[in-house]
């Protein structure tokens, strides 16, 4: 179902590569050839207003790199970021950054390093707004950080109090609560929950769920837990050595899943309820990122594979209502 | 009815600090049958790891064993001397870590270090070792066995690593593995691989399994019964369909809710209010209770024991409130 | 919406209540050596910053030596006076109340230098770790060539400089470039310590959220990462006090540190070198403890405190 509002972000075509190479010196004296990672290779994806797109995948496929580049902490080596119409790349050369970053923040994963701990709560929470003005006196501030709180659930008088006399969940609920300060559109979570134990993840997920539906949140969500992004995303992407593979409604892609890594991803999760289907044992790793396969990055691992897709590089296009990057699947081998 | 293989009777471990005595565990108990697949399961604090560290010997001080007994085949190990523990650590009981990385000597090749261990426990001829190195490689899935055994750990990938370490496990034939989140720094495609690999090993070589995890899903797969931990306490413990699907403590039907679900929708997880208790300010009591759902009057008093609930045991005043408190 | 339930709403403890219940104070209760090395420490700081109205004599006050004095033996030995406890030097000064004075240029000299060189240290540490690239490499680089030399060598050779820079110079300025060139030869260690603290500070998630939320570069390095990398910088100030205050020792008795006419331990320990063989072994040996007691017990509270804050022992 196509909408006719234009989508809040809209990537295309986005590239982030790292140059590894060993320092100058080395390099002339052993004549080794410069090394790159190709971390994140050619993304393209658009998250509407008010919806969760998830990206998944294992450890190395440039999902976290991504999310970085979404909020500016990389800049990327190709491709572009539109936001609300607006290029993120222009902004930043006509000095209006600054009002880009309300707008989108971003939730990390480490619930112990992501607040200073030699800062008050107070402080962690108060300072996006310190930073763009929205406290013009300590008052306004106390009360606005008091009411952030007391939105993900804390108490008010929390904010005297330094990191370390809060647990996990209740850590990433101030990131949360620092996260809204500024009233964002657009959050960025890099695996939220993933440190978190199993009762307080569901407190956390719950607390985003009912904050996207109160403020008609936009989020990316970041995981390598397919089970947490089945409950929370409206789209799933789900990316293999920096590449979308595939891209699809979430009902869509857990009920068929085309790409056969997706396949592979969906049969190696644990099945908790125990409903005795089989699986298919899962062939090999995930291969050196500094030595990607050439052609499809899957090939070496996929029962599917054929001599075109040891040579070309399958292109992400629209099959059957999902989007997928697969020869066997468009040409109807799968 | 065989004699249980391994059997833990009111184990108390505690932590002298400067603040006063925290008790760490308190009066946990289970048995494992020869051969079985025991889960342990709980989140951060529960003592799961703690568990599994005081089985085999290896509690870091100022922590101590307080109490209880821990049986293996039948005699004592929690009051052996170290050098006596050392003889039977390795030999009858093996360790699977979760970190690869630093399970493995990084300086040592793994073949120095499987024939090391086997060496030590196993009366063999060194050439002997290795062949039984290799065997063991070749049995854990490692290609190329008997070249790769002379290479180094950084020269393997985190599955293969681990795969090296249950090897280094099984390298002295144990009656007993315990193995501590053996999967949690691993990717899920390569988590599948290593768990069917460990049921299959430990079936293979008929060794019994302690597996601590957080991971339900790892426990549905692999176990033959699970024991749920609380603040140091067990909770619930029964055949894993039973506790997974059936559970009777309010606890473990709480943390069944909470997880994810990938085959239904729901708009929200079941939540647990509230954290598991630090262990200064466990309650008085049933130490859930300030977060149960359908606490009683008698719950804030007297602590429950484990008691028959059908097919699982549970310690919780909801399964027989009339019994007497012992 | 779900509340975890907090504590009872008291306030929350301030700073010196929290520092009391802290580890460290635990830590500093239950260690004999820190407990003494604290106390000796103190007792010296104190004799030294009131000496004038702790010691019996003023030894810098020219008019009142008394030549006839010179060279008296301690108090509690044949030809000793009970007004020169520890006995005199040769110009007739008391030793006791020369040690408490010389104590107090010491120690002036040791905490001034260890400051300049902590500011300096540390903020080219910052800078270097932070930014990175070539900036980080030049500056490692000027502090390995700092590294190359011994440190008494670059003093010396800032003190030559200096006097025939400024041949008429006034003691305060003597004082002052003594201090710039102690300074000098002690930063590279801060310089160090906080740039590798640095680099770990600046991976973690919170610096990368100040980012997202647009916080100026310059503010993060002085706001969220400076309070984070003080600790092991702390240790390492206690420890170079020390060092400070036995360069500066040194070099006053190779004769360029302070001006002589206000003599430091060092001076005094130089001064009594000539008369150590003729018996008059006081002049020498009581400076030279006084100097042992402050750097060994700053030592020793230095190492206290580099393990009372490693929270892998605790």
């Amino acid at each position: 179902m196509t909408t006719l509002v234009a989508p809040l972000v809209q990537v295309r075509d986005l590239a982030k590569t790292f140059d590894v190479s060993a320092p100058w010196l080395n390099r002339v004296i052993e004549r080794t050839p410069r090394q790159f990672v190709h971390a994140v290779d050619g993304v393209s994806f658009s998250i509407e207003r008010g919806k969760t797109l998830a990206l998944v995948g294992e450890s190395g496929c440039g999902k976290s790199t991504v999310a970085r580049l979404l909020v500016g902490l990389l800049q990327p080596t190709r491709g572009d970021v539109q936001f609300d119409g607006q290029a993120t790349d222009a902004a930043r050369h006509a000095g209006q950054l600054r009002q880009l970053r309300r707008r989108m923040q971003m939730i990390f994963q480490d619930p112990y390093a992501s607040l200073n701990p030699r800062w008050k709560v107070l402080d962690i929470v108060g300072e996006p707004l310190r930073e763009h003005g929205l406290a013009p006196t300590a008052e306004v501030l106390r009360a606005k950080v008091s009411d952030l709180l007391l939105q993900v659930g804390l108490a008010a008088a929390d904010g005297e109090k330094f990191p370390h006399q809060f647990s996990g969940g209740q850590r990433q609920r101030i990131s949360i609560a620092r996260a809204l300060a500024t009233q964002p559109e657009f959050l960025v979570c890099d695996e939220p929950t993933s440190a978190l134990d199993v009762s307080v993840q569901a407190q956390v997920l719950n607390i985003m769920k009912d904050l996207q539906r109160s403020r008609g949140l936009t989020y990316l969500f970041i995981s390598h837990n397919l089970a947490v992004v089945r409950h929370v995303a409206d789209q799933v992407g789900v990316m293999y050595l920096g590449r979308l593979v595939e891209l699809a409604d979430k009902a869509e892609l857990f009920g068929h899943p085309r790409h056969p890594y997706t396949r592979m991803l969906l049969d190696a999760i644990p099945d908790i309820h125990m409903s005795g289907r089989a699986r298919t044992p899962v062939q090999g790793e995930v291969p050196n990122p500094l030595n990607p396969p050439t052609g499809c990055a899957f090939h070496p691992r996929c029962p599917h594979a054929n001599a075109r897709c040891s040579a070309e590089r399958p292109v992400l296009t629209m099959f059957q209502g999902v989007q997928v990057a697969c020869h066997a699947v468009q040409e109807g081998r799968l | 009815m065989t004699q249980p293989l391994l059997e833990v009777k009111n184990l108390r471990v505690e932590f002298p600090t400067r603040r006063g005595t925290l008790l760490a565990l308190d009066d946990i108990s289970f048995d494992i049958a020869p051969g079985e697949i025991l889960g342990v399961v709980g989140e951060s604090g529960a003592g799961k790891s703690l568990t599994g560290a005081a089985i085999i010997g290896l509690l870091e001080p100022p922590g101590r064993i307080a109490g209880g007994e821990i049986r293996l085949a039948g005699q004592r190990i929690d009051n052996l001397p170290y050098e006596q523990m050392r003889a039977i650590r390795g030999r009858k009981i093996g360790a699977i870590f979760q970190d690869p990385l630093t399970s493995l000597n990084p300086l040592y090749t793994i073949g120095r270090q499987l024939t090391e261990t086997i060496l030590t426990h196993l009366p063999m001829s060194p050439s002997q070792a290795r062949r039984r190195a290799i065997e063991l490689l070749q049995e854990t899935g490692i290609p190329a066995a008997a070249q790769r055994i002379d290479q180094y750990p950084h020269q393997f990938s985190g599955g293969m690593r681990q795969r090296v370490v249950i090897a280094l496990a099984l390298a002295a034939d144990p009656q007993l593995i315990v193995a501590d989140e053996p999967t949690t720094a691993l990717d899920v495609s390569i988590q599948a691989q290593i768990i069917s690999l460990l049921k299959r090993l430990c079936k293979d070589h008929g060794a019994a399994v302690m597996l601590v995890t957080h991971d339900m899903g790892v426990i549905a797969e692999t176990c033959d019964r699970v024991a749920v931990l609380y603040a140091g306490r067990v909770a619930e413990i029964g055949p894993v369909g039973d506790v997974i699907h059936r559970p009777s403590h309010p606890y473990t039907h709480g943390l069944m809710g909470s997880i994810p679900a990938m085959d239904e929708d729901r708009e929200r997880l079941l939540q647990i209010d509230g954290a598991m208790p630090r262990l200064n300010a466990i309650p008085q009591g049933c130490a859930y209770n300030p977060r149960c759902p359908q606490v009683m009057p008698r719950c804030r008093e007297a602590r429950p024991e484990l008691l028959d609930a059908g097919a699982t045991r549970a310690a919780c005043w909801l399964v027989n409130p009339n019994r007497v408190a012992a | 919406m779900p509340t975890t339930p907090s504590p009872s709403p008291v306030a929350a403890p301030g700073a010196w209540a929290r520092f009391f219940d802290g580890d460290v104070w635990f830590s500093f209760r239950h260690s004999p050596t820190a407990i003494i090395a604290a106390v000796i420490a103190a007792l010296c700081l104190i004799c030294s910053v009131f000496a004038p109205w702790v010691s019996p004599h003023n030894p810098f006050d020219l008019a009142t030596l008394n030549l006839s004095d010179a060279r008296l033996p301690p108090a509690w030995q044949d030809g000793g006076r009970r007004t020169y406890l520890l006995g005199t030097d040769d110009q007739g000064r008391d030793l006791l109340s020369a040690l408490f004075y010389g104590a107090r240029l010491s120690l002036a000299v040791g905490f001034a230098s260890v400051l300049l060189s902590l500011v300096v240290g540390v903020g080219l540490g910052l800078l270097s770790g932070f930014v990175g690239g070539k900036v980080d490499a030049f500056i490692m680089r000027v502090c390995d060539v700092m590294l190359s030399f011994p440190s008494i060598l670059v003093a010396l050779l800032i003190n030559g400089v200096a006097r025939a820079m400024f041949p008429n110079a006034q003691d305060s300025l003597a004082l002052g470039v003594l201090i710039l060139a102690i300074a000098l030869t002690g930063w590279v260690q801060y310089a160090r310590t906080v740039r590798g603290s640095t680099l770990v500070e600046r991976n973690k998630e919170y610096v990368q959220a100040a980012r997202v939320i647009g916080v100026a570069p310059l503010r993060i390095m002085v706001r969220h990462v400076l309070p984070n990398v003080m600790g092991p910088v702390m240790v390492l100030a206690t420890i170079q006090v020390a060092a400070a205050i036995l360069t500066e020792a040194t070099l006053s008795f190779l004769g360029v540190g302070v001006p002589p006419t206000s003599p430091s331990l060092g001076t005094l320990i130089r001064v009594g070198n000539d008369f150590l063989f003729s018996g008059e072994w006081w002049i020498t040996i009581f400076p030279g403890l006084m100097l042992v007691l402050i750097a060994l017990s700053v030592n020793l509270l230095g190492d206290w405190l580099r393990d009372a804050l490693n929270p892998r022992l605790r």
